[in-house]
């Protein structure tokens, strides 16, 4: 395994390399485990440490490695064979537990896996241990989690971002070539930006949710993260399909993701939204993405410049309907049938003692401005009215792509990740998903991918495209990960 | 449409959270500046638009009745906090101190 | 306060009554996931990570409750909508897992129907309007009284599918909402979308009752009644509330909005003690399942598909089978009885007869032994043949009583039980001679003076006949051979 910055022949990245050793035998499934273990302690993964994983059981992982790669001799090589792929611990699997990095779920054990689990799993793949997260996914930098902040490995005294900044992290750190993340706002792209890897959320519907712990159903998607495109391309081929079990996914057919290196983007548009690139952006991220626009040109592209002029509301939308959601989906959290039960003063106080002592401040805050937001007599000023402006937000891009626009690029980031302890305000906070935010309101398909260093630190570039069209959005990605070259990472 | 302390507390009631004299008084100040940045909505013209549900899906779909539940891999004790002949048992509800069923 | 303590202010003031009726879908799984629905079993036995609302888990809707529900929906004349929303309504209570239940709020499955429930005494027909009719799951059950101080949860009911029907305030009268809610369960026993057994809770009732001064057209504060157990504890929880209302308000008070609850041992309804103004409950579009979109098309061949209601039923049994008012609404009460009855009317042929015994034995048959039609052992087929043996004088009333007493224990052939018993009828008259000598010499004082003239001592020696012939003697020939010799 290499390490962190050093990157494998482009297009076929190192998920591949390890299917095709495994399927050759070259290594096994309990090699590539041991391989990645040893990975995580060298990079100091543990709790002390980038405090990558919530819970990591290397025995049983060695020991599960071993039993799946016996299974999968005889059978066509999954997309994933051997591969070890980190989880975000707010997606349910059997042996870890699954915390959503929250005291409220302390060592709860999930009786059933979820459906991206099944699936990885079918793919050939190695589910590796739990990785930290904002508890219940409600953060930008990881550090609201109730076992403590993850470090970016490319900068430990920064943020990796958030709310899935252990599974970045676990990629960035080369513990893992591809890694399973949340997204309800921007929490795959923005730690894939801040930790320079990739980071793609699919289309709503695209891949199943069930076994996701929800924090806001409507915006709620399983994403991934990759080393570079085709590890993600690659993860997202073997997650996503229509699930039964989830009445939002759909039947559309999946695209082969991993195979649109090969699809030329010669004449394809890309939309460069002035929305994104406001006078107050960092010249250094701008710079950066005037970069990736002349590659795209060269590419034989046509840049065109479009506006999405509803852009601005989207983080007020944002901050609206998620904690409406949340505040609803984490009602079940009541110390009645599992995890946390703090006594009380009978059944309310019961409650009430569980909930304030199991969720922490951002999540006490945001359950508060949901319930408020849905209470009688402010419904329709905030939520009736947020879900209209939601409405407004998509048309906006259902109007650009129809125009003829295949794919939008923007940065992923205003910034490049701060610093540890950096932020205190909440709404400032809130804002390092501004440009994420607005592919979860609309449901259409997006990703993260390295286009240089500002300050020394990644910097992530966002393509977004229409609703399932996860293929175009690929082949572009792809096209820009060679042409960009070393530039990606330095 | 300013947030006071007693929204505060029933809207913490609502939610069913404990909280302390300071952190409601906190909670006040962080949600009437967070709202606060929620106010340029108002000026958003929507007259004539739909609200944004069911995004992204075309439809409900529905199963057939019947067929084999979810398996749970771990029974119920597994991880209830408390359970008794089966059933989870909670504190009773104070409206409920005379016996009867609901 | 008895519900007539005081008839005189009563007749000054008019009860207004509007009801909300939940029933239990008739469906294998449960509404949101593929659990067992069924009655009675072990604690928490039919539960999944969806109906635990474990992390994760999501609501799948079973399609067949949403076809039951649009099937209940049409029979009660409403319009069922072609896109319809499921809400979260929020609240937390131990038997609610997800701390929401799933419902329909601002855009129901359908709206504005309605229900006629017989006439008013001075003639005017009773129409009751349907509010609407919405799908949505059931909750869990709380015990409180198993264990001390504490509330044991059994979440196998939760997720089950419900709909609630919610009517207008349309009745006038206990008695008024007693009929719409016979009304109510007789259609949806038609229509066989429930159990609609209270008993069970497959049917629950909540009303809303005000009273007001006759004569005024606007509306007096409501109060909510809840746990009543029975049809005649809804009729007299409305009674009781309704004087309660009328003493408040005649001496000049003024009736609280709130919940009351029925103490039907104590015949008393008392205020819940949930606090009012706590329940907001937060209605929101239920972003795990998107709109409910029924084509058209579809709603049209439910609407094709229903059974024939009990109205139209009844209006066919009165044209179709001459019968009076009172042997229609008997024998249309259930779905079952009505097929039953139309079974041995069509076979037999004579409509009148094929009633009389239906109601007469069949039902007194039902009644002692709580049994079902279903599965009762006499086939209408059978009783039919029963009739036709009747009627071609080879067995005779009495004679055939017997027979039936037989049929319900053993389910036998009517023919086959008059042969082998020796109930078929006699008319030789060798042996009608035979057994009147009998008789007659058995009751000397009764045939001296039954030959001197007491005309009505001719009945004790028929009967007397009958007797001994097990049922078998024609009377009619009887009475031909007693006149005879009377004569000689």
């Amino acid at each position: 395994m290499s390490a962190p910055g050093e990157r494998a022949p482009l297009d076929t990245g190192r998920a591949a390399a390890i299917r095709a050793a495994t399927a050759a035998g070259a290594t096994s499934a309990e090699t590539t485990v041991k391989q990645a273990l040893s990975r995580a302690r060298e990079v100091k993964a543990g709790r002390d440490g980038l405090n990558i994983f919530v819970s990591l059981d290397g025995e049983y992982l060695k020991e599960h490695a071993a039993t799946a790669a016996q299974q999968l001799t005889d059978t066509e090589p999954g997309l994933l064979l051997g591969v070890p792929v980190a989880i975000k611990d707010n997606i349910a699997t059997l042996h870890h537990p699954t915390t959503c990095g929250s005291r409220i779920l302390a060592g709860y054990v999930s009786p059933y896996a979820a459906t991206v689990v099944s699936k990885l799993c079918d793919a050939g793949a190695v589910p590796f241990g739990k990785t930290n997260m904002d508890e219940f996914a409600m953060g930008s930098s990881t550090e609201n989690s109730a076992y403590g902040p993850t470090r970016n490995p490319v900068a430990p005294d920064r943020v990796p971002g958030g709310s899935s900044g252990g599974s970045a992290a676990a990629v960035a750190a080369g513990i893992v070539s591809v890694a399973l993340g949340s997204e309800t706002g921007g929490s795959v792209r923005q730690p894939a930006s801040f930790c320079g890897i990739v980071g793609v959320k699919p289309t709503y519907g695209r891949v199943s949710r069930f076994g996701l712990v929800a924090f806001a159903s409507s915006l709620d998607h399983v994403g991934v993260f990759g080393a570079q495109v085709d590890d993600a391309a690659r993860g997202l081929r073997a997650i996503a399909g229509h699930d039964p079990l989830d009445s939002t996914s759909t039947s559309i057919p999946v695209g082969e993701y991993h195979l649109a290196h090969a699809r030329p983007v010669k004449g394809m548009v890309v939309g460069r939204p002035r929305e994104y690139f406001p006078d107050s952006l960092d010249p250094a991220v701008r710079a950066r993405c005037d970069a990736a626009f002349e590659h795209m040109r060269e590419l034989g592209m046509q840049v065109r410049d479009v506006s999405l002029p509803h852009t601005a509301l989207a983080i007020p939308v944002y901050y609206i309907v998620a904690p409406a959601e949340a505040s609803s989906n984490l009602a079940r959290f009541d110390g009645a049938r599992y995890g946390l039960r703090v006594a009380g003063a009978g059944l309310t106080g019961m409650y009430e003692a569980t909930r304030s002592q199991g969720f922490g401040a951002e999540v006490t805050r945001r359950i508060m401005l949901g319930t408020y937001v849905l209470s009688a007599g402010y419904y329709d000023a905030y939520y009736r009215k947020a879900q209209r402006v939601r409405t407004l937000i998509a048309d906006d891009f259902s109007r650009v792509f129809q125009s003829g626009v295949d794919v939008l690029f923007t940065p992923t980031t205003p910034t490049p990740a701060f610093a540890l302890g950096a932020i205190s305000d909440p709404y400032e906070m809130y804002l390092s998903d501004i440009f994420t935010v607005t592919a979860n309101l609309a449901g259409i398909p997006a990703m993260s991918q390295p286009i240089g260093r500002v300050g020394g630190l990644p910097i992530g570039g966002q393509l977004m495209a229409a609703h399932f069209e996860e293929m175009k959005m690929f082949s572009v990605a792809y096209a820009l990960e060679r042409a960009l070259g070393a530039g990606a990472s330095s | 449409m300013a947030v006071t302390i007693d929204d505060v507390r029933h809207i913490a009631a609502l939610a069913r959270l404990g909280l302390t004299d300071e952190r409601a008084a906190s909670l006040v100040n962080e949600m009437n500046s967070i709202l606060g940045h929620m106010d340029v909505l108002s000026k958003a013209d929507t007259s004539g638009v739909q609200e944004a549900i069911g995004v992204g899906a075309g439809g409900l779909p529905v199963r057939d009745d019947g067929g084999q539940p979810i398996p749970l891999a771990r029974s119920l004790d597994a991880f209830a906090p408390a359970l008794k002949d089966g059933f989870f048992i909670v504190p009773r509800l104070s409206t409920h101190e005379t016996p009867g069923e609901s | 306060m008895s519900p007539r303590a005081d008839t005189s202010l009563e007749s000054q003031w008019e009860m207004v009554v509007g009801l909300e009726v939940h029933v239990q879908l008739r469906t294998r799984s449960k509404a949101f996931c593929a659990c067992s629905a069924e009655y009675g079993a072990h604690p928490n036995v039919n539960t999944c990570p969806v109906c635990l609302a474990l992390p994760g888990a999501l609501p799948v809707l079973n399609g067949r409750a949403v076809a039951l529900a649009t099937r209940a929906a049409l029979a009660l004349n409403c319009t069922v909508h072609p896109v319809s929303v499921f809400a979260r309504k929020n609240y937390f209570y131990p038997d609610l897992p997800k701390g929401y239940q799933i419902s329909q709020f601002d855009r129901p499955l359908a709206t504005a129907g309605f229900v006629d429930i017989g006439h008013r005494a001075e003639g005017s027909p009773i129409r009751v309007g349907v509010t609407r009719v919405h799908m949505e799951e059931d909750a869990g059950k709380s015990v409180h009284d198993r264990y001390e101080g504490a509330t044991a949860i059994d979440l196998n009911r939760a997720g089950v599918p419900l709909i609630e029907i919610v009517s207008e305030p349309d009745m006038r009268s206990a008695d008024e909402a007693g009929a719409y809610l016979r009304v109510v369960k007789q259609i949806l026993e038609y229509l066989e979308v429930s159990d609609v057994s209270m008993e069970e809770g497959s049917l629950r009732v909540d009303a809303n009752v005000s009273a007001r001064r006759r004569g005024e057209t606007t509306l007096g504060t409501k109060t909510e009644v809840k746990n009543m157990n029975s049809f005649s504890g809804v009729e007299r929880a409305l009674a009781v509330e309704f004087a309660r209302q009328v003493g408040v308000l005649s001496a000049g008070g003024v009736v609280r909005q709130q919940t009351m609850l029925w103490d039907g041992a104590a015949g008393e309804v008392r205020p819940s003690r949930t606090k009012e103004g706590s329940h907001d409950y937060r209605y929101f579009p239920e972003p795990d399942l998107p709109p409910l979109v029924l084509e058209l098309e579809w709603i049209d061949q439910m609407r094709h598909d229903l059974p024939e209601l009990p109205s139209a039923r009844r209006a066919r049994f009165v044209s179709e089978y001459a019968l009076g008012a009172y042997d229609v609404d008997v024998l249309t009460a259930s779905p079952r009885i009505a097929e039953y009855y139309e079974s041995v009317a069509r076979t037999h042929g004579d409509a009148k007869v094929a009633a009389n015994w239906v109601m007469g034995e069949v039902l007194a048959q039902l009644r002692a032994t709580g049994g079902d039609v279903a599965t009762f052992r006499v086939r209408p087929r059978d009783l039919a043949q029963l009739l036709d043996l009747v009627r071609d004088g080879i067995v005779s009333h009495t004679a055939a009583k017997q027979v039936f007493a037989t049929m319900v224990v053993t389910g036998e052939q009517p023919a086959q039980i008059a042969e082998r018993d020796g109930l078929v009828k006699v008319d030789d008259d060798a042996q009608l001679a035979a057994w009147l000598d009998d008789v007659m010499s058995e009751l000397p004082t009764e045939t001296a003076r039954w030959r001197s003239g007491e005309k009505k001592l001719q009945g004790v020696l028929i009967g007397a006949v009958m007797k001994k012939s097990n049922g078998r003697a024609d009377p009619r020939k009887l009475g031909q051979l007693l006149a005879a010799r009377l004569v000689s």
